[in-house]
């Protein structure tokens, strides 16, 4: 059965550098990095030390809230270095890569033999528990809770994402194991949803045991978030999962093969990329070995899309749920006039204050400019343009700046993550950092409910 | 100027400086000349080209062919009492001597007031006085004295938005706060015959001169118009083009809906609240003749007074207008509603818009109330029996 929905809001930006469906590099793992800091609600204790020999699948991290879950290294080799930063927060684990890769057995499984506890033991022991995302607050998932569903996004709609028919299309059975192993965690199903605009063409329409999803709209119609809030709402006391293709695919092969493989394609991206197109890569990989992809001095390296990925920088690393990096270059420059000039050609503006709307199929070479200085809200239409969930994304946002819970809760914390709301913070004439408020009002309400 | 100082000497209008306790004012004058060149931290790496000055210039854009239109009436109502001036320029000419000096008030004493608050708070100085220093002296009338206009221009700036934290933390409107403050200190200035047509000095009017048609009809009769022997117009199409006595910008519908037009396009504005203040006021002006208070048609009311100014540039700020979608329709249908209850039902005001859109300011954070709450139990009943 599929349900097609429709979403009127939302918003495709269009900026240059989008991949050309194609591999252009293949890396060869050299030093690579786990970062404790992609787990939201998890504190790391540390379970090795530097010299330690690990295998693709050996334990790096345990949970102090939870100790069954852990992070284990995506590649074999010897943990080179444990990097800390203020107050000795634990910030990466670096792993020397060895030449040929040694992986841990857990053992080749049919989904079908296997019971709610067998999968859940074997998704702790091999790490990739942290691969399962739990809404409400997009924390890792807690392996007592019984989640309501377990909702999949088979479509990206972020500017500039990776095209995952084309990055996991080939990887159809190992996503269809994954898919049985997780639908034994959960009585409500495992929730699918896939672009109604290519639901013929794409892979994904052929998954067995699912419950089948379509939808069709702009940015952000490819977050589970809003598809969650469109199937299924989240309200108090429910609890959800989720997790991306791109995880759900490691999980399979893990089930198929009984080794830990977070190999994938990754697609290089932005308007300072030299050469815009998909690696060869994995999780961790360092940002050193895609250096000859950026274009031109003082260029910022985003492990994940514009809008939401994190500036890891020359030096850094790819994150863990990532399979995009995006080059931009730093917008320093400061235009004469900006805000007063009739037309700025060389500028997107959603709004048609600016006149961009009248050449609807030119792409931008954004920079990461503010573009504007910080100011209280004003407009008041705005977000609600680009966010296509039934709530009202500027009281949200007030309830957090309020640190209000009661009314957090009314207008809908429980439904979002900062993520949902990117494109409110993209579009803000105020320039609010809205994904932080987001964030603050979020971890309030971790440390009030706890 | 300001920008060669803060590059020539960097540091010493900063945080700390030498002349730290300027900095709001100089980086006011510094973004204004050139875009921040400051990055993202944190959050969507790229950025919409948006931002608040660029909306605020876009109403200033709007209210230009008011402005215009409005300096021209001045020297046009003055010519037709006293036959002293004639052709088009010497006409706009006068006008733009009397307008100017509100405008240097306006904008000398808002903005000073702006700048100080901005100061002492240690934040950028807001875009949003540029659009309430163009709407203030386009709502008065043109004879105000200046003295007040300084004095109900600080008031409005002081109580009605720096006390609440600036623009964005309001919940009224301050030009139209600063239009109630000398409609209500300095009743005589503000309504009556004698202060609609601009004089020269030594110039006196006699009182049916300077009425304007909305006085005339305030006892809800078309033949006080029509019988009055003015020099003026009275046909609905001199209301529509504006050629009658009245505050300086509001008169000529024709400039207004020129402003609509960019604000409605733009999307700065929203139509939401136009559309259904335009209802409200058909509605209420269709009763009051069904009903016989009134034999004025329901139309003419919207061509009269400040309704359409009010309409397009009082009524849609989007600060002190409901912020919700839904709350927009009702509370921009009880504006226009409100507005001809007040011309219809309250023989002491002439004219009801102002009060109409402050009354409802103060009522637009009830009605969002009312909205939001509805929306949540909605969300609450779909999720218990889903």
């Amino acid at each position: 059965m599929s349900n097609s929905i429709v979403l009127k809001h939302g918003l495709d930006i269009p900026i240059k550098g989008e991949a050309a469906l194609q591999i252009s590099k293949t890396v060869v793992p050299d030093i690579v990095a786990v970062k404790p800091t992609d787990y939201k609600g998890l504190t790391p204790r540390l379970l090795i030390r530097e010299g330690d020999k690990v295998l693709a699948g050996s334990p790096l991290l345990s949970s102090k809230e939870s100790p069954d879950v852990l992070v284990t290294s995506p590649v074999s080799g010897v943990v080179k270095e444990v990097v800390r930063g203020a107050k000795r927060k634990l910030l990466e684990v670096r792993i020397q890569a060895d030449a040929a890769q040694e992986y841990v057995d857990f053992g080749a499984k049919s989904a079908a033999s296997l019971t709610a506890d067998d999968v859940k033991s074997l998704l702790l022991k091999s790490g990739l528990w942290t691969a399962i995302v739990q809404r409400p607050y997009g924390i890792v998932a807690d392996p007592a809770a019984k989640p309501k569903a377990i909702f999949v996004s088979a479509f990206n709609t972020a500017p500039l994402s990776a095209d995952l028919d084309f990055v996991l299309g080939d990887r159809l059975e190992d996503i269809q194991a994954g898919v049985d192993a997780l639908s034994k965690l959960t009585s409500g199903g495992v929730h699918v949803s896939i672009n109604a605009d290519k639901s013929s063409s794409t892979p994904f329409h052929k998954l067995e045991r699912v419950v089948l999803h379509e939808f069709k709209g702009r940015h952000p119609a490819g977050n589970v978030g809003v598809q969650i809030s469109h199937i299924s709402p989240i309200m108090k006391g429910d609890t959800v999962w989720t997790v991306s293709l791109l995880l759900l695919a490691a999980i399979g092969k893990l089930l198929l093969t009984g080794k830990l493989d977070l190999s994938r394609k990754v697609a290089v991206t932005g308007p300072a990329c030299k050469n815009p197109s998909y690696i060869q890569a994995f999780s961790g990989m360092s940002m050193k070995d895609i250096a000859e992809y950026c274009e031109g001095e003082n260029v910022r390296i985003v492990s994940g899309d514009p809008l939401t990925g994190k500036a890891v920088g020359a030096e850094g690393f790819l994150g863990f749920f990532d399979n995009q990096v995006t080059l931009l270059k730093e917008g320093t420059e400061r235009e004469v006039l900006g805000w007063a000039k009739p037309f700025r050609t060389n500028l997107f503006s959603s709004s048609r204050a600016y006149f961009s709307w009248l050449t609807p199929k030119s792409k931008y070479a954004m920079d990461t400019n503010l573009h504007g200085g910080p100011r209280a809200f004003v407009c008041s239409d705005v977000y609600g343009k680009v966010l296509p969930m039934d709530i009202f994304p500027l009281y949200l946002i007030k309830a957090c700046l309020a640190k209000d819970i009661d009314k957090m809760e009314e207008f809908g914390i429980y439904e979002v993550l900062p993520e949902d709301l990117a494109l409110c913070e993209f579009v803000d004439p105020s320039k609010n950092d809205i994904q932080a408020i987001i964030e603050s009002g979020i971890d309030l309400m971790l440390k009030e409910m706890a | 100027m300001a920008e060669e100082t803060k590059e020539q000497q960097p540091g010493i209008f900063e945080k700390g400086g030498k002349l730290g306790w300027l900095h709001s004012t100089v980086d006011a004058f510094d973004t204004f000349l050139r875009v921040p060149g400051t990055v993202t931290k944190s959050g969507s790496h790229v950025r919409d080209s948006i931002d608040l000055k660029r909306v605020m210039i876009i109403v200033v854009v709007a209210l230009v062919p008011a402005a215009l239109f409005g300096m021209w009436n001045v020297g046009y109502q003055h010519d037709l009492v006293f036959n002293d001036l004639g052709g088009f320029w010497s006409r706009f000419w006068f006008g733009f001597l009397k307008v100017l000096p509100l405008y240097l008030v306006s904008y000398i004493v808002g903005l000073g007031i702006e700048f100080m608050f901005a100061q002492i708070r240690g934040e950028e100085v807001n875009e949003g006085y540029l659009v309430t220093g163009m709407l203030i002296p386009l709502i008065v009338p043109v004879d105000v004295p200046l003295w007040t206009l300084a004095v109900a221009v600080a008031f409005a700036v002081i109580f009605g938005k720096e006390v609440f934290g600036g623009t964005g933390m309001n919940f009224l409107n301050p030009a139209l706060l600063a239009r109630a403050f000398l409609f209500f200190s300095y009743p005589s200035k503000m309504s009556g015959t004698e202060t609609w047509i601009a004089l020269r000095h030594g110039q006196t009017l006699d009182a049916a001169t300077g009425a304007t048609p909305l006085s005339y009809l305030a006892d809800g009769s078309l033949s006080n118009l029509t019988d009055a022997s003015t020099a003026y117009g009275t046909t609905p199409w001199d209301f529509f083009a504006g050629i009658i006595p009245g505050s300086v910008g509001e008169t000529s519908v024709i400039a207004i809906l020129i402003g609509a037009v960019i604000l409605i396009w733009t999307g700065i504005a929203s139509w939401k609240v136009m559309l259904s203040s335009v209802i409200g006021a058909l509605f209420v002006g269709w009763i009051g003749t069904a009903a016989g208070v009134t034999d004025v048609p329901a139309w003419e009311q919207l061509l009269l007074g400040g309704f359409a100014f009010g309409t397009v540039f009082m009524a849609t700020d989007p600060v002190t207008s409901a912020q919700t979608e839904t709350g927009k329709w009702i509370y921009g249908f009880l504006v226009g509603a409100l507005c001809i209850v007040v011309r219809l039902f309250n023989p002491g005001y002439a004219e009801g818009m102002m009060l109409a859109i402050l009354l409802m300011n103060t009522f637009a954070p009830l009605i969002d109330h009312c909205v939001t709450s509805i929306s949540i139990s909605r969300r609450a009943k779909k999720a218990r029996f889903a």
